[in-house]
């Protein structure tokens, strides 16, 4: 067993970041292909790792590779462990996949910024990062992966921090992700507490021997985790200010791998909320809601990459579902995730292509006709848009459809009320990407003047190209003859079927329907009028109201921030009256004491004698009142 | 005196009769000795207070305290403070206008109740038992009874109070030892000094005292040929003192020289 | 008459002499005014040396009288030293302590 190449799939393009970072200006020439070949290289490794796999039985097939003794304090021991099982290559392909591609559209993409050695520095740090968290064996080990994407998508949010608004979006991301991290630090926390140990393996073993409650305990704050940073409800505020990075990073962290780093926590932990009924409903619950909040705000986006965000969101929300619902619900997810993973990056670079050629525009009422200007992106982007629509054959019939039949078929009155949500949610999600076709490539041309639309040179367009054959495919590929759910059921303890409420063709049927009445309303809203270049403003409240993406900022701001800011104030001032204050009284008596008593050290022998005197007489003084 | 106060044995009349005489007379001098301006008369009222506290001394049955309180006090330590006013002499520290704000009513505030305590203290005080009175211990003879405590008792203090007695010694030629930093001047280089002094006026030394033909006392300045009195001719001390006499008392009449102009 | 009368003679005196102290400015006056206190002391002891009818307070009294004797001779030399140096007897131009 050649378990030490592990390691490689970390270290080549975390040592890519360290060069770069550290050659500086002197590796401006050659930095991006470096950070290129390495993720490739890293790809390539997780390749083999899988040949290698296929070639093992279903029980040997999950290997692990201990690296060094990391923490030895009494009976508190971790290892800084690897390991790599029939989940984490699904993520590693993904990811190293899709970056690889994602970082060949970048050499494209940002040839003409000053600072891309500095991106593709980040970009390898956040790969390195992000293959540490799937790679870990262990919570804690997880942690430091999840803290490392967290970073890496603060740096590349705000890569362009000269704009402070920038600046700010990335900083809104940090701090939110805070919040989910102190959930994964508590998971991590009460874990330690109740069962001795945070490996995986570990916990999974110890999870029959410890109470419902410290599950659920574990279970409520691996969630919170989880939607910190998969942006789902009510972490979800900071997705939609994270599009100020360039549109590659949107593409591959915050739609295609990190934001779904909370699916693979859940996933990955499923021995727990198996265990935890309660963790496990208000996964459902969470997944359930975000999905319509995103479908929801992105009806109402002009800016093309938000609405994406929003739709990113929304297809989150499917994946998280289906993570609640159990051990079938499991595969799905993951499948969902992985399909996803293929079109919504398609889509991201797509639109990285346009606002490339429309110098930078993100606004859709400024778009319009460019199908005939960019073909290729029109094509790729649609067969992403036909994937995340789910019309079959395409990648997202398959996985949504799972998701929605199992949603039904989770019994009673929750499975008629989360199929109906998941349904629904699939036709908004008809209509809001729709009208970003419409709007983008159809209808007449409302561009600026300075406008000059073009196709994107073949390094932009060729991972776009391929991300659209994976948006095409990747649904049959793996759903044929069940190979994703028969590759990953060892690891998930599967109770039986529940019974089937609705037969999967009926539900095909129903999304289908739901699909296609979204696609028509979007149709004759959009395609029938001329739209105008500007939003209107005599809209209803609930356009205004998705406009400000459910008033979730005003929300935090209210319930979060002001308090805080009051709470702040007080405190600095109770600091400064009472606390200083009582400092500087105490340093001011004894100062107002000095000088007054400074007067009586005149310097003359007289005035001394003088108070002897007066001593002397008090003394007596005392001692004849107290002998009368 | 009522009961309750300290019960002394009644003494001789001759005694009181000596004690109120002589009481006030020190009261008086001692509280002269604050009152008179100079230092001079001060020691000299201070003298007097000495010697009457040595009757007093001797009047209550310690005629070595007595003797020794004259021979010391009197005789050695008044020299000594008189011979010290001579030698740092007389000035503005004399003075008794009072130069520090409020000191004065608070000293005389707190003494008046300093001693207004004291005085009622001592008035309600009790002993507890009767006054004996020196003449038992005194039988054998006052310095005798002293010198067998002083040689018994109290030996080691003595011996003690004489190391003192020598330190105080040495620290005294210690403290007024003055050691000259350099040459003392010659004669010569002194009268060269003179020459080259600020103004030639100096230089055959200052003039002498006295009124030319009528009056030549130290305590009177010459006259200068104006007629104005010569300040540099009387010492400064007598200045200091206000013991120089004015020369104008001393000028003759006027001469009637017009007869002598006519021839 | 009563010899308690010395007592009272003896704090009339130390008052006196405390009052002088504070408030002639001339050294040698001021050195003077302690002597009187010292004195006013030792007349206490003397009587109280008649009240209990030994010698004890006779000889603190002696004691006393050595060592008010040291204390004129270095304290004089002390006025003498600093006389020297400042040309003044006065107690209040030697206080350089105050600054």
């Amino acid at each position: 067993m050649i378990s030490n190449s592990l390691v490689y799939l970390i270290a080549l393009p975390l040592a890519g970041a360290a060069i770069l970072l550290l050659a500086g200006r002197r590796s401006d020439k050659w930095g991006h292909l470096l950070a290129t070949a390495l993720s490739a290289s890293s790809f390539f490794v997780g390749l083999y790792q899988l040949s290698l796999m296929l070639g093992r039985s279903n029980e040997q097939r999950p290997i692990s590779q201990k690296l060094f003794e990391w923490i030895s304090v009494g009976s508190f021991k971790i290892d800084a462990g690897l390991m790599l099982d029939q989940l984490s290559i699904c993520f590693v392909l993904l990811i190293t996949g899709v970056g690889t591609l994602i970082h060949v559209y970048s050499i494209s993409y940002m040839s003409h910024d000053p600072d891309r050695r500095r991106f593709f520095a980040f970009l390898n740090l956040f790969i390195a990062a992000m293959l540490l968290l799937v790679l870990g064996d262990s919570y804690l080990n997880l942690y430091v992966g999840w803290e490392g994407v967290g970073l890496a998508s603060y740096l590349l949010i705000g890569f362009w921090n000269q704009k402070p608004a920038y600046a700010t979006a990335s900083k809104k991301a940090f701090v939110m992700n805070r919040v989910g991290d102190m959930g994964l630090s508590f998971a991590i926390m009460i874990a330690f507490a109740t069962m001795g140990t945070v490996s995986f393996t570990g916990v999974k073993a110890a999870v029959e021997h410890t109470s419902t409650a410290a599950l659920t305990g574990i279970g409520i704050m691996l969630l919170v985790a989880a939607t910190g940073k998969s942006a789902q409800f009510p972490l979800q505020a900071w997705l939609g200010d994270a599009m100020a990075g360039p549109t590659p990073v949107s593409a591959l962290i915050h739609a295609a791998t990190m934001v779904t780093a909370g699916v693979y926590l859940i996933t990955r932990s499923n021995f727990i909320f198996d265990a935890a009924p309660t963790a496990q409903l208000l996964v459902v619950i969470v997944g359930a809601v975000t999905l319509m909040f995103g479908a929801l705000i992105g009806t109402a986006k002009d800016d093309i990459k938000k609405a994406l965000a929003a739709s990113t969101m929304s297809q989150i929300g499917y994946m998280i579902l289906g993570a609640g619902l159990g051990p079938v619900g499991y595969a799905f997810a993951i499948m969902h995730l992985l399909t996803h993973g293929f079109f919504k990056a398609g889509m991201f670079l797509g639109a990285g292509s346009v606002m490339h050629g429309m110098n930078d525009e993100v606004n859709m009422r400024k778009y319009g006709a460019l199908r005939k200007f960019m073909p290729i992106t029109f094509a790729t982007f649609g067969l992403g848009y036909l994937a995340i629509l789910g019309v079959p054959p395409f990648a997202g019939f398959y996985s949504k459809d799972m998701i929605i039949e199992t949603a039904f078929n989770s019994g009673g009155i929750k499975g008629i009320i989360l199929g109906s949500v998941t349904l629904l949610g699939a036709s908004i999600t008809a209509f809001y990407m729709t009208r970003v076709m419409i709007l983008t490539f159809t209808g007449k041309s409302r561009w600026d003047d300075q406008a000059h639309p073009h196709e994107s040179p073949w390094l932009m367009w060729l991972p776009m190209a391929i991300l659209a054959i994976g948006s095409v495919t990747s649904g049959y590929l793996l759903s044929h003859g069940n190979a994703l759910v028969n590759w990953l059921s060892p690891l998930f303890e599967n109770h039986g079927e529940h019974e089937e409420l609705l037969s999967p063709i009926v539900v095909s049927g129903l999304a289908l329907t739901m699909v296609a009445i979204g696609v028509a309303i979007a149709f004759l809203k959009y395609s029938r009028n001329q739209v105008s270049d500007v939003a209107p403003e005599n809209v209803s409240i609930f356009t205004r109201i998705a406009r400000q993406d459910l008033l979730q900022d005003r929300f935090n701001e209210s319930v979060f921030m002001r308090p805080g800011q009051v709470l702040t104030k007080i405190l600095v001032r109770t600091d400064d009256s009472v606390i200083d204050g009582a400092v500087r009284t105490v340093g001011r008596a004894a100062m107002g004491s000095g000088a007054s008593l400074r007067g009586v050290q005149s310097g003359f022998v007289r005035s001394y004698a003088a108070l002897i005197l007066v001593g002397a007489v008090a003394l007596i003084a005392a001692i004849w009142v107290v002998t009368q | 005196m009522n009961d309750l106060a300290l019960q002394v044995g009644q003494t001789a009349a001759p005694e009181a009769t000596l004690f109120w005489i002589l009481a006030p007379l020190t009261l008086i001098a001692a509280l002269g000795m604050l009152l008179v301006k100079k230092a001079v008369h001060s020691a000299i009222l201070m003298a007097f207070v000495m010697v009457a506290l040595a009757i007093f001394y001797i009047a209550e049955g310690a005629p070595f305290l007595g003797i020794v309180q004259i021979v010391v006090y009197t005789g050695a330590v008044m020299m000594l403070f008189l011979f010290i006013l001579m030698l740092v002499g007389v000035d503005s520290s004399d003075s008794l206008t009072e130069t520090i704000r409020g000191l004065r009513p608070i000293a005389i505030t707190a003494a008046v109740g300093f001693g207004g305590l004291m005085i009622s203290l001592l008035s309600r005080a009790t002993l507890g038992r009767t006054a004996v009175g020196v003449e038992g211990v005194n039988a054998d003879g006052n310095v005798q009874g002293i010198a067998r405590l002083l040689f018994s008792t109290f030996v080691w203090p003595f011996e003690v109070v004489s190391a003192l007695l020598i330190t105080a010694a040495l620290g005294a030629m210690v403290l007024a030892h003055h050691q000259r930093v350099q040459e003392r001047p010659t004669q010569r280089q002194l009268s060269i000094a003179r020459f080259r002094g600020e103004s030639l006026a100096t230089t055959a030394g200052l003039p002498a005292p006295g009124v030319f033909a009528r009056h030549n006392a130290v305590d009177v300045p010459a006259l200068l040929p104006d007629g104005t009195a010569a300040a540099a001719s009387v010492n400064a001390s007598l200045k200091a003192r206000g013991d120089v006499l004015e020369s104008s008392s001393f000028e003759l009449g006027t001469i009637d020289t017009s007869v002598e102009e006519e021839k | 008459m009563d010899a308690a009368n010395y007592l009272y003679l003896s704090a009339l005196l130390f008052t006196i002499g405390a009052v002088g102290v504070v408030v002639r400015r001339n050294a040698i006056v001021v050195f003077m005014c302690i002597e009187l206190m010292l004195n006013a002391a030792n007349l206490s002891f003397v009587t109280f040396s008649r009240i209990n009818g030994d010698l004890n307070g006779q000889v603190i009294a002696f004691f006393t009288m050595v060592v008010a004797a040291c204390e004129v001779v270095v304290g004089l030399a002390i006025i003498v030293t600093i006389y020297r140096s400042r040309r003044s007897a006065s107690v209040d131009d030697a206080s350089l302590l105050k600054r």
